[in-house]
Order: structure tokens, then sequence, then C-alpha cells
């Protein structure tokens, strides 16, 4: 017999097998999809930021359509989608406080203390491993701009003080500065939580003013003029911790000598007056 | 005669410009006391020390200030009679502010040594030896400042078969342990001797390049007969100086990736460390001092300097005249040395060298794409492939580098130096480095 019919012949009878085959598995082992999934995942904005706590915007949609969480924990969704969401599952749409990252640091260029000029590799990551990127402050902002090149929202942008501001409309809290900072200044916090310390450095008195005009001196003003227990000190910084104490008002920041605690309603650094370097430095 | 001139070495590396005809010939010399001193904590790899003054005590040259902070720390000592000044963050070489012990000296004191007595190493036993090498304040003195105790203290089922002792200084402009070997060859015999003999070693190796003649025959004349100390000569090439290196030319054998030397039976330590280990033994003086390199177009007048330990470097800079033109100051040698972002930091216990560049002798290279042309493969000592490294780091694929085994990267530098293209590479693969590590302690 010919050679290429016998293939053909092979051939096309595999085929046949392997089809009957596929349309018994379709027929008996077919697993039922809800089929709103599809719908609530096109519905959701396919970011995957992780900002929900899940894996990305399918793994959410599937929680959502079981009921294990509420359209208004996607923080990236606008609230017109949420509602939209919620009619078409019929669930309550939840509330989900807004929630930005919030920079532990406002020692920009001419606050802080440059002592060396960095040259090499422009990423934050790599100038804090070659003599701490030449700023004087070793918990400081090192201002290459690690966190908004991670911005997944174009919501972080340096301003002229080489600090990052945080875009309170297009912050998700998805996190990813969070984790991108090599020097830990970043933190999630509610849009509420108006009282910022923009500082981490734990120095105290003359040794923080000469590193930086703008570092917390470790006074302790703060903790005394706010509501009891809502500021402590640790480790020669304020905490701010709102489940402790409160009501939160502007009277704990205005006898900060250097500004280090400010009362934030939307970016920070907005409206903030540059302060002259003053102290003796330590180099 | 155990000299043996045989020019071993190990495959791949380069060889950078030695620059070493600056200080080698220049006997070591004292400087004079700085005003201050900075001692950090934390100089060595592992727990910080705890303060053992108090601020305002009055302490004598060679007294311990810091008592370590567990076993895989160090004790550490005064290299001046003077005053504790303060206790607080003084800036360390690497950039940040970290705890510091500062110490004023006394202008009027003879500077004499709180030395205890010999001590009778024989009688010790081998865990009394380890804790008095702790209390020596002994680190590896070749850069890394590993404490030299933590080698000896030898891990279930491994010997020390093999003592090396590394002299190979391949480093440009570094001659530092070069100079401690002619000058201080018997007490570096000396101390191979006393660790040879407490670990119990079949054979000591001194493994030295070919461009330190006077060195090997130094230190083949301090030999004492019938001793199984000998000195073993190696081509010059960048980096023998790694353990690792220096293990595949002498021996022929790989430390397998991950693995220590001791996996092979092997110690290996730095000849500055045995001149010091020796210096505690026979003296009592423990490392309050060491042998550095002050040289590199930036320096008026080069030199081989015994500088205590905690001598700002803004004081001996002055002492070497640093120039204007200098626009850059490294500690260590120019391939793995760090670049200083203050003068105002203190000489460490590892501290090799302080070179000053100025701006013609700095690369500015421009960077360009990577032509695959493979010269970074040939130049790596590790096997491993750095240009695909490069690119895995500025991609920031983590995971792909540790599954190529970045931790087997020793950060030596040849594959910066003989890239065409001028790729900072070790730079990226530190970056990449740093980010694992930090995102490993993130996950935990």
């Amino acid at each position: 017999m010919n050679t290429t019919l016998l293939a053909t012949a092979i051939m096309a009878g595999l085929g046949v097998f392997f089809g009957i085959g596929l349309a018994v598995a379709y027929r008996f082992l077919r697993v039922e999809e809800d089929p709103r999934l599809d719908i609530v995942e096109e519905m959701l904005p396919g970011s995957n930021c992780g900002a929900c706590g899940e894996a990305g915007c399918r793994a959410f949609s599937e929680k959502l359509v079981d009921g294990a969480l509420k359209p208004s924990n996607c923080t990236v969704s606008s609230e017109e989608a949420i509602g939209d969401i919620a009619a078409f599952l019929g669930v309550d749409a939840g509330s989900q406080e807004k929630r930005v990252a919030r920079l532990h640091c406002a020692g920009g260029l001419g606050q802080a203390h440059q002592i060396a000029e960095y040259e090499g590799f422009e990423t934050c990551l790599a100038a804090h491993l070659v003599g701490g990127g030449g700023k004087g402050c070793t918990w400081g902002c090192l201002g290459l701009a690690d966190c908004m090149k991670a911005c997944t929202f174009d919501a972080i942008h340096m301003n002229d003080q080489r600090l990052p501001v945080v875009d309170v409309a297009q912050c998700t809290a998805c996190g990813d500065c969070v984790d991108v900072c090599p020097r830990d200044l970043f933190e999630i916090l509610p849009l509420t939580h108006n009282l910022i310390v923009q500082c981490s450095a734990p120095l105290e008195g003359d040794e923080a003013r000469a590193v930086c005009s703008v570092a917390c001196d470790a006074c302790g003003r703060c903790a005394q003029d706010a509501a009891p227990n809502l500021i402590r000190m640790e480790s020669n910084l304020p905490v701010v911790d709102y489940s402790a104490g409160g009501p939160a008002s502007q009277v704990a920041t205005q006898r900060c000598p250097t500004g280090a605690i400010q009362w934030v309603e939307r970016e920070q650094f907005v409206s903030q007056k540059t302060v002259p370097l003053t102290g003796v430095r330590l180099d | 005669m155990s000299l043996q001139v045989m020019g071993k070495t190990f495959r791949h590396g380069v060889h950078p410009e030695e620059h070493k005809e600056q200080t080698e010939q220049l006997p070591i010399q004292r400087m004079p006391f700085a005003d201050r001193f900075v001692l950090p904590l934390s100089q060595h790899l592992g727990a910080p020390c705890k303060p053992a003054v108090n601020v305002g005590q009055r302490v004598q040259r060679g007294q311990v200030v810091g008592e370590p902070g567990g076993f895989v720390s160090m004790t550490l000592h005064s290299p001046v009679t003077g005053r504790v000044a303060a206790i607080g963050p003084r800036r360390h070489p690497n950039g940040s502010l970290v705890p510091c012990i500062e110490i004023e000296a006394d202008p009027y004191s003879t500077q004499e040594i709180a030395t205890s007595p010999a001590v009778d190493w024989e009688s010790l036993s081998l865990d009394d030896f380890i804790l008095h090498v702790q209390k020596a304040g002994l680190v590896g003195m070749g850069g890394a400042a590993f404490p030299t105790h933590v080698k000896y203290k030898l891990p279930e089922g491994r010997r020390c078969q093999r003592l090396l002792i590394n002299g190979c200084e391949c480093e440009p402009y570094l001659t530092c342990d070069h100079r401690v070997m002619v000058e201080y060859a018997q007490a570096v015999v000396r101390g191979t001797q006393i660790v040879a003999t407490k670990l119990g070693a079949d054979s000591a190796t001194i493994g030295v390049e070919l461009n330190k003649p006077d060195a090997m025959l130094a230190l083949d004349a301090a030999i004492p007969a019938g001793t199984n100390i000998r000195v073993a000569s190696l081509k010059v090439k960048y980096p023998q100086g790694a353990e690792k290196m220096l293990i595949k030319a002498l021996f022929g054998e790989e430390v397998p990736a991950g693995k220590l030397p001791l996996d092979l039976n092997i110690v290996v330590n730095n000849v500055g460390t045995m001149l010091s280990l020796a210096d505690y033994f026979d003296h009592g003086k423990p490392l309050i001092e060491r042998v550095l390199t002050v040289a590199g177009p930036g320096i008026d007048r080069p030199a081989n300097l015994m500088v205590p330990v905690g001598t700002p470097v803004r004081d001996v800079m002055r002492h070497c005249g640093l120039n204007e033109e200098t626009r850059q100051v490294v500690m260590g040698g120019p391939m793995m040395g760090q670049p200083l972002a203050s003068l105002d930091v203190p000489v460490l216990k590892g501290t090799s060298g302080l070179l000053a560049f100025t701006d013609e002798s700095i690369s500015h290279a421009e960077e360009y794409a990577c032509v695959r042309c493979g010269q970074c493969l040939e130049a790596c000592g590790n096997f491993l492939n750095p240009s695909r490294m490069a690119r895995l780091a500025r991609a920031g694929r983590w995971e792909e580098m540790e599954n190529a085994h970045v931790a087997d990267c020793v950060e030596c530098g040849a594959c910066t130096y003989t890239c065409p293209s001028g790729v900072p590479i070790v730079h990226l693969i530190r970056a990449a480095k740093a980010a694992i590590r930090q995102g490993k302690a993130k996950a935990s």
C-alpha cells in the first residue's frame, strides 16, 4: 500500500479517535463555571495589582461571586464601577476606607545633608549600597524614584526636591511602593489619618538636626500635646496609634520644632515650607 | 629549603595594572596619634559588640571597651589611652550612622599598651584557644573582617587538614600584606605555627604571588627547620586572593557551590591576621592597630602605615597629603573597595588600604549595550555568567538569578573590569543580592 495513504489514514484515524474522546470528556466531565465570573472580571479594572489581598482580578471575582468579599474591597475601581458590580451581583457594595501610601521622610534636597555625590546605576537600591548613596541620613529618602517606577497607577511623581509625592486620587494602596523602597519609608494609611510623622531617623537632639533640618529630634512635644495615648515615643520617633487614643487634632503638630510631624489632608509636601539648613554637621 | 617556585594559578581571572611600585619598597611607618578615635561596635561580620565602658571613663591603650555580643562577635579594645567622649551614632565607612564608642586621646599619655602577659598557648585546649582568639579581637584582615575564631570552631566531622595562609594581595595598589611579610616574616611564621599546632594541621602553606619575591625569601628564611610550613608561589592574577580561587590554584580542588573551604578540611587566614595573632600570644597585645597602604594618584606622600584602629580617615589623609584634585577616596582595594561618602569615618580592623583617585584616574566610561563578547565569562573565576546576571538584574528577575547561582559571586569585579561596554555588572549583581536579601527579610 502506498506509504502516503497509510500515514494519512493513521493520522485521520487518530484524529477521529481523540475527537471522540474529547467529545465524551466534554459531555461527562465538564465543570459548570458560574457565568457571572467572566462578566464580573470584565467589570474589574484588570490591573492585577493585588491591593485587595487576592492573587489578581480573576481570584478577586471568584471571591466576589462566592460572597466572601465585597465589591468595595477593590480599591482601584471607581465608585460607579463598584456600584455596577454590586447591582449586577445583587449584593451590598460595602464601604472601604480610602487608604493611601504615605512617606515617612521629608528630607529632600535642601533639607537633608548631602555629604557626597553618587555616580552610578540610578536606582535607590543600588545607591543605598554605595556609601549610603551620599546622603547624610541613613534612613531618609534617596530620591532616585524606585517607587515612581514601581507604581502601576502613575500615582507617584518626584517633586523638585526629589521626594515622591503620592497623588491621593490615583493611589490605590496596592503596596508596590512599600515593597520596593530599600529604606522602608512607605506605609499604607487611611486617608483620615492626618497626623503623619515625616521622619524615620532614630536620632535625638543635635544629632538628628545635624543630619536633616526636618528630622524628628525626639523632643516628645507632639506626644504631650496630643490626646492621651494617641502618640507615643518609640526609639526616638513618635508613633501615632489611632486605635489607642484620640481624637487627633492639629494641636499635636503646632509645637514641633522641625516640622517632622505634619497634618496632611491630601498630598504630602505640598503646603510645606522649605526650612533652611541649620545645625552643626557631623561630617 | 622549602621554597617552591612553581607559579600555580587558577583558570580565568584578569590582570589589572598593578600600581604597586608606589609603595612596595616603603617600610612600614607609624603615624602620630589622632585627637579622637571612633570605634564602631560592628566592624566585623556578625553580631555587634556591647559597650563595656561608660561615657567619661578613662581607658588605657589595649583595654577592653566592648564585649562580644554573641559567638560570632568580637572583643573590642581601645586603640589609645584617653577618655570615652561619647557612645552614640557616628558615621561608618559604609555611609550609615551606627553606634560607636568615641575616645578622646590623652595628648600627654605615654601610650603604653595595657598588655596582659604572653599567653601560654601550648597548654591551652582548643576551646580555650578559640576563646583567646576572640578575646584578642582578631578578624580576617584581608578586608571581609570575618571573626577569626569562628573559622577555628570546626564543626563535627571536619578537621583542619591543611592550613592556608593568604599572602596573595592581588588587589592593585595595596602593599600592606607585602610589607608585613617582608618586615614581620618571623611573626607571620610564628602565628602560622601556633594556628597549625592548635588545629592539628598536617601542613601549612603560605601562598604568595610571584611579584613579591622578597616576601617569599623573607618568609622562607623565617621558617624554622623541621616544620611543615612551606611557601608556595603563585602566578600574578586577580582575584587569586579570594579563598576559593587560592585553594583551586594551590591544591587544584574546587570548593563546591555554597560550601566553605572547611568542607575540604582547609582553613584559610590572611598574613596580617597571623601577625596580629602572634602579637597576642607572644606579647599579649590585642588587635588595636593594623598596617594599611595609603596610595593612589591623589596622595602626595604614599605610605605603608601602622594605624591604630579607629583613627579617622581624615587624619590619615592629612598625614599623607591628600591633594586637591582628589575626587574619590576608596577604602580597600580599587577592585573591591568601598568608596567613602565622608572622610570622617574611622579606619576599621578590616581596612587594608585608603586610595585617593583624581578625576582622570576614575573611569567615566559611558555605558553601551552588552555586545555578548563573553569576556566577562572568561574573567569570572567562579565560572558564572556575569553578562546574563546583569541582564536579569536590570529586569528584576531575582529568582532566575538565584537559580543561576548569584550567591556564589564573590563580587571581585573582574567582569566589570574587563567589560568593553562599561556595564556596571558587579554593581547590578550587588543590588540584586540586596534585593533578594530584602525580599527574604520581608517575606519572613
